[in-house]
């Protein structure tokens, strides 16, 4: 039987850069590692990979497999998945990891498929189990409402990881890689992108902000968002974001939604206005410093979630609170 | 073009929308559990994915058989699907299915999937509401040597092909895909419609085809819980205190300017 030894990271990149998430796994992989006393490998295939090759040794790869791509295929989860087996069959690693993105969660379980493999998604901490030196893989379930444990019964163990879990730890420009090319990857399969429309959203990139000011169901409609929400925002300098419903229903884009099927965001502040809590939209922002609720309903689940809270209406609780802001931000 | 022969996958699910405080895991099972007055329901992603196929049957026409699989599913749960318009529910249904993972359930279905006669699309939810792992749709896929379009929002058959809206993170792509693909949807894509009465009706009177894993050629060291390639070792939930700060005031407004200046004297803004 083969031997599967050491960690092989699948590297995304974006503008140039390897992404904040492929950083962070990274730092991950190369603890489980070290750990394990083995090497870390990692996969950049990109149509402009930029610098992030050099990132990937810095950030704690031995081995670096590159492929260069045409723009469709570096759109195309079936070429990422063909590399990534074709990487896999060549490192031969224990664990694999994939960051949970729109590319990690059609990547993560069609490579496990592929494979023959195992695949636990979206996982918020993995641990090396001391005795059996396998990963401990832990997941939130049920929405959030619980965690469960995994552990592989087949090799390699794939674990996608949720972005903002991990911590990227710091670079170091002198840690050696050797650079090993993949074969190109044809996009083979019958799928063809017509169009890509982008959604315009204005102000600050939520994923980016330190502050995020978010509307739930309780906002009744998309008015809010273009009103009491925006100015608020504005004051402090936040992104807009959205529980489920009001994407749904259309008050807000989908590109706001932050939750277990939207972004995550893990701000120095979440404003939570009119958000119930249930553990779906948790599961986007839990990882934020301090969260503050505004709700008209002293039992809802989010002030078990938050750090500051108000019980009242936001249609009479938010101007007051961004007019006193306003005053006390520009004294 | 003949009419498109649509399969949605339905599970059967502890409702996820329940409240928090309610879900309970039984530590030695392993398991989820629900007050008993709570219904279970059939998962919500699934639930659009049966919205997805119904669209394109008002629009285009064709057939729509439902794959379930479980153990002892509730009747009036998972006949919903016919409720609003299926055609055909088949349930996998048998003791050795419990406990299955995504592996074991993609595999059985892949077998079920075979069985029938014949098929275009295979719907699936983006993720069940119960484990959330998000791996059935994509694992059918690759078990069947199909593409699959994962993420869809809208879904239209067009001369022959499907055409797509996905969902990415600022915004959407169109795509087309050849038949026979797999799909799996989003919520975005909108609600299941209500059942109405005509429907119920026709759903009262129709009876699941129930298939065992030896109906589909199937060891069963090959389904539920042997079949897993991730083995389930722990399920907890974390105790959380709530540590939350209220701010008051006279009334609504007056809390809220407190809020702001409870803010800045704790420098968080």
């Amino acid at each position: 039987m083969k031997e599967y030894k050491g960690v092989l990271v699948y590297g995304e990149v974006a503008g140039g850069k390897l992404s904040s998430t492929t950083c962070e796994l990274l730092g991950c992989g190369r603890k489980l590692a070290d750990e394990l006393g083995q090497n870390v490998a990692c996969v950049v295939a990109s149509d402009a990979p930029g610098d992030s090759v050099a990132e990937a040794g810095a950030r704690g790869a031995d081995a670096v497999y590159t492929a260069e791509l045409t723009k469709d295929a570096a759109g195309s989860a079936a070429v990422h998945v063909a590399l990534a087996a074709q990487a896999i069959a060549a490192a031969a690693p224990a664990v694999v990891l994939i960051g949970h993105t729109a590319l990690g969660r059609e990547l993560g379980p069609r490579l496990a498929f592929r494979l023959g493999a195992a695949v636990a998604t979206d996982c918020i901490d993995l641990q090396i189990d001391p005795d059996s030196k396998t990963v401990v893989m832990t997941k939130p379930v049920y929405g959030g409402n619980a965690l469960a444990e995994f552990a592989a019964r087949a090799a390699p163990q794939i674990a996608t990881v949720r972005p903002k879990a991990m911590s990227a730890g710091e670079p170091n420009p002198s840690h050696p890689a050797e650079t090993i090319q993949l074969a190109a990857e044809p996009a083979t399969e019958p799928v063809k992108v017509l169009e890509r429309v982008q959604e315009e959203v204005t102000g600050v990139k939520l994923e980016d902000a330190s502050v995020v000011v978010s509307g739930g169901r309780g906002a009744g409609g998309a008015e809010p968002f273009g009103t009491v929400l925006k100015e608020l925002a504005d004051v402090l300098h936040a992104a807009v974001g959205a529980s489920r419903p009001p994407c749904d229903n259309g008050w807000a884009p989908e590109a706001l939604h932050i939750g277990l099927t939207g972004k995550i965001v893990a701000p120095d502040l979440y404003v939570a206005v009119a958000i119930s809590g249930a553990s779906q939209h948790m599961a986007g922002c839990s990882g934020s410093k301090t969260i503050v609720a505004i709700n008209k309903d002293a039992e809802a689940n989010i002030f078990l979630e938050a750090n500051y809270g108000v019980v009242g209406k936001f249609e009479d609780v938010l101007p007051a609170f961004t007019q006193k802001l306003r005053e006390l931000l520009t004294d | 073009m003949s009419d498109l022969r649509m399969v949605v996958c339905c599970k059967q699910v502890l409702d996820p929308e329940a409240p928090p405080s309610s879900f309970k895991v039984d530590a030695k099972t392993m398991r989820m559990t629900l007050p008993p007055d709570i219904k279970q329901v059939i998962g919500q992603y699934d639930e659009f994915a049966l919205e997805a196929a119904l669209r394109i049957r008002d629009k285009a026409g064709g057939k729509i058989t439902v794959l379930s699989l479980g153990n002892n599913m509730a009747r009036d749960v998972i006949k919903k699907s016919l409720a609003v318009g299926a055609d055909e529910l088949v349930l996998l249904e048998d003791a050795a299915f419990e406990d299955s993972d995504s592996w074991s359930t993609a595999y059985a279905l892949s077998k079920a999937v075979q069985k029938l006669d014949g098929y275009d699309v295979i719907f699936c939810g983006r993720q069940s509401s119960d484990w959330d792992a998000g791996q059935v749709g994509a694992g059918l896929a690759e078990l069947l040597g199909l593409p699959v379009v994962t993420l869809a929002r809208k879904v239209e058959a067009v001369d022959g092909k499907l055409r797509i809206e996905q969902v990415i993170p600022d915004g959407y792509q169109v795509i087309e895909v050849d038949t026979p693909a797999v799909v799996t949807v989003t919520s975005e894509l909108g609600n299941l419609r209500y059942a109405i009465l005509k429907g119920i009706m026709a759903a009262a009177r129709k009876q699941p085809i129930v298939w065992t894993p030896a109906d589909l050629g199937l060891d069963t060291t090959e389904v539920g819980e042997p079949g897993r390639r991730l083995q389930l070792n722990r399920l907890f939930q974390p105790v959380k205190e709530a540590h939350c700060e209220m701010v008051e005031g006279e009334n609504a407004a007056e809390a809220g300017a407190n809020l702001a200046i409870r803010l800045r004297e704790a420098k968080l803004i």
